[in-house]
């Protein structure tokens, strides 16, 4: 109950919470994308051949691409030679405990409120914090190595242990996906790396913070899980960005690949920098996010809270190869000002017996655009293939939109798909009787939005739950009245 | 503690109340009856503040504050409570997380500290027990789903937990069964005091056992055509409400 109390705190405040720009001296590639600017990349990683080689073959590949247009959502064309594809944090030697990192880059986290030595001590969280590109921290890991679990970063995964990198990138995500996903894996920088051994349960949640950090520096963030047979594990990725006037590309990969019996839940609260209230600014967040539940019985749930960035274009996908495998997704997505959002999810039901559920709360505000876009898709030999799908639009004002795309193609005959929608708009009526019992209007918007969304949050972790209620009231600030 | 002098409101251009006179002191109950359509329900959102309707004339003091200069909300911390009468459904949004967001803002408007959870328990459990609530309901989606009973005593409990100086219950009986209307009574007689006061804004008398008010008021046109005491409400019951329609029409004109 106290969380209220929280939203209510934080509504009394307006701007960007995140907002700072910590002064840390970055290495960085020149402006701009060709083979040497990969090469460049991949020397600074130390990586060995065969990983430069994957990512050559990517930017090969991604030449050939033409950015998608079919997205519900519009902005300047991006200018891929004016991006800086790769910058690092200068940091010579890599820490061994806390007490060796940059005392600058600690006191950024402190400003986040992730205290290291605070979650250490109390939360029992495992967290390897990415400041820009490259992993600067890790926790937990020891502990985690006793159960034969690897969290680690991405580029350490590609040194430490490159049979499994090897084995499983691109497996879900292929090279040739899409535009986006292609260019990440020509440059990305780095990411997390988590491999959860044969009937380990994994005893804490994982999380990772991103944070975008120099100026005009695309992010390309790579994650990989491997879950194997029997294991499971509950990851956590939220992120926070400093102002910024110009815009940033965000485009990251996550990879999920769940083995016989495996489940993995993945919860997201995106908090890029939205752009200013005049629609200046703002990141672009285009991400493809994948799962395959490759194994019978594996479960792969996906739950996002996503109230940043101007432009956001993902889908949080599972494709549900294993017989009696279920895939989930539970979607909470804000858009407030200019900001415009085409998100949703996209399950593909190949086994038999599979099950798929789909729960989408779309909330516009301002002038923003909101779309969800789903699919569904039953393949011939998924008998007893079962969806349910859920999307609901919360709408405050006349000039924001709300707009539902859903896909669903079904080959088997014995397949149920049920799709329900719904849009409302917060009633005057509604608010009058919050004001009527004292509650001002905009934390009676806090409320009803929570109200409306809770069946999402109910799926978050409890320290993402708090964190998640406190975003959307911010996020809303000034959207009525 | 509420005086309303001459007061005069439109909605969409009509007219709907003609210069509305009233004086509640602390510790009265007052009865505010009257044939459909005669303004009842339009005076009780006017006192709360609702925006849609349009302020044409006069004034309303209470506890010597300008009403009609506060917002909604600050009428509402300064304790006037409206029982509504159609109370909205709040998706997933718990009665409990409700009134405790509204507990708190009022609490805060008189520069007290918020309750903390195990505090603000106990005082639920001593309200439940004035309007028979169940605790189960007030975990449920504030009036999502529930009766037209369980809405109006969900209102007297939301009334006996902000613990208002003015309530105004807008014709609460309506919609009630025999065995509701008792307990709702009960709670709203309970909850009175010596320092709040009541207005009842009903359609019938049959509240009126159960509340016994000191004044009753026929409204009419938008206006207070007659005052009395509670057997005014007898004789309505009786006669109905022509013979003072007639008595009003016949005098002004």
């Amino acid at each position: 109950m106290s969380k209220d109390n929280q939203i209510l705190e934080e509504l009394t405040k307006s701007d960007y919470k995140y907002g700072f720009h910590s002064d840390i001296e970055t290495e960085s590639a020149p402006k701009g994308l060709n083979e040497d600017i990969v090469r460049f990349i991949s020397a600074k990683k130390e990586e060995p051949e065969w990983m430069l080689e994957w990512r050559l073959s990517a930017y090969r590949h991604w030449l050939t691409l033409k950015e998608p247009t079919w997205q519900n959502v519009t902005f300047p064309e991006i200018n891929y030679q004016d991006i800086i594809f790769y910058a690092a944090p200068k940091q010579k030697i890599s820490p061994k405990s806390l007490d060796e990192v940059d005392p600058e880059l600690r006191a950024t986290f402190e400003k986040l409120g992730i205290s290291f030595d605070e979650q250490k001590r109390l939360t029992g969280v495992a967290v390897d914090a990415v400041l820009d590109s490259v992993s600067v921290a890790t926790t937990f890991k020891s502990k985690l190595g006793e159960l034969g679990i690897i969290f680690c970063s991405f580029s350490e995964a590609v040194r430490e242990h490159p049979e499994l990198v090897k084995k499983y990138i691109g497996s879900v995500v292929p090279v040739n996906d899409n535009y986006f996903s292609a260019l990440n894996s020509a440059v990305f920088s780095d990411g997390s790396f988590c491999y959860i051994p044969k009937g380990v349960r994994c005893p804490m949640e994982l999380s990772t913070y991103f944070r975008i950090n120099a100026m005009n520096t695309g992010q390309f963030e790579r994650t990989l899980i491997v879950a194997e047979e029997g294991s499971y594990v509950s990851y956590l990725e939220g992120c926070t960005a400093p102002m910024r006037d110009e815009n940033q590309l965000h485009a990251a990969v996550v990879e999920i690949f769940a083995a016989k019996d495996a489940e993995v839940k993945y919860s997201t609260v995106q908090n890029w920098y939205p752009g200013s209230k005049e629609g200046k600014g703002g990141i672009y967040n285009f991400v493809t996010k994948r799962g395959l539940c490759s194994g019978d019985g594996s479960k792969i749930s996906w739950t996002q809270v996503e109230t940043g960035s101007a432009v956001t274009w993902k889908y949080p996908s599972c494709i549900l190869k294993g017989d009696n495998s279920i895939g989930e997704f539970y979607s909470v997505a804000v858009t407030n000002n200019y900001q415009q959002a085409d998100t949703g999810t996209k399950m593909i039901h190949i086994g038999k017996n599979t099950r798929s559920r789909i729960v989408s709360k779309g909330i516009s505000a301002g002038k923003s655009q909101n779309s969800y876009r789903g699919q569904v898709k039953v393949m011939k030999r998924a008998e007893g293939a079962r969806n349910y799908s859920q999307c609901d639009s919360l709408l405050l004002g006349d000039k924001c939109g709300a707009h539902t795309f859903p896909y669903i193609d079904v080959e088997n005959p014995l397949a149920i798909v049920e799709h329900e929608a719904t849009t409302s708009k917060i009633g005057e009526d509604q608010i009058f009787y919050c004001n009527q019992r004292g509650i001002a209007t905009e934390d009676a918007v806090a409320l009803i939005v929570n109200g409306f969304a809770k069946e999402v949050m109910n799926q978050l972790p409890m320290e993402f739950a708090v964190e998640a209620q406190k975003l959307l009231a911010i996020s809303l600030e000034g959207s009525v009245g | 503690m509420l005086k309303i002098k001459n007061l005069k409101a439109s909605v969409e251009g009509k007219m709907i109340l003609n210069g509305i006179n009233l004086e509640v002191k602390p510790g009265e109950v007052h009865a505010i009856m009257g044939p459909n359509g005669s303004g009842k329900s339009t005076l009780a959102s006017v006192l709360a503040g609702r925006e849609d309707y349009q302020i044409e004339g006069g004034e309303v003091e209470y506890i010597g504050k300008d009403l009609l200069d506060l917002s909604p909300e600050e009428r509402a911390r300064e304790g006037v409570f409206l029982a509504f009468q159609y109370p909205v459904e709040i998706p997933g949004v718990s009665t409990t997380n409700f009134l405790k967001a509204a507990l708190n803002q009022v609490r805060e408007h008189h520069g007290k500290p918020a309750l903390d959870a195990v505090s603000f328990l106990k005082l639920m459990k001593e309200k439940m027990a004035l309007v028979e609530i169940d605790q189960a309901l007030l975990s449920r989606s504030l009036n999502e789903g529930f009766s037209g009973g369980e809405k109006k005593r969900n209102e007297i409990f939301q009334m006996a937990m902000l613990e208002p100086k003015l309530a105004i219950l807008d014709e609460t009986d309506s919609g009630l069964d025999i065995d509701a209307l008792r307990i709702v009574a009960n709670g709203v007689n309970k909850l009175k005091t010596r320092d709040n006061a009541t207005i009842l804004i009903t359609h019938y008398q049959r509240l009126l056992d159960y509340i016994v008010p000191d004044f009753v008021h026929v409204l009419h046109k938008g206006r207070i055509i007659k005052s009395g005491d509670k057997s005014l409400a007898l004789q309505l019951e009786e006669k109905g409400y022509d013979w003072i329609k007639e008595e009003a029409d016949t005098v002004s004109a």
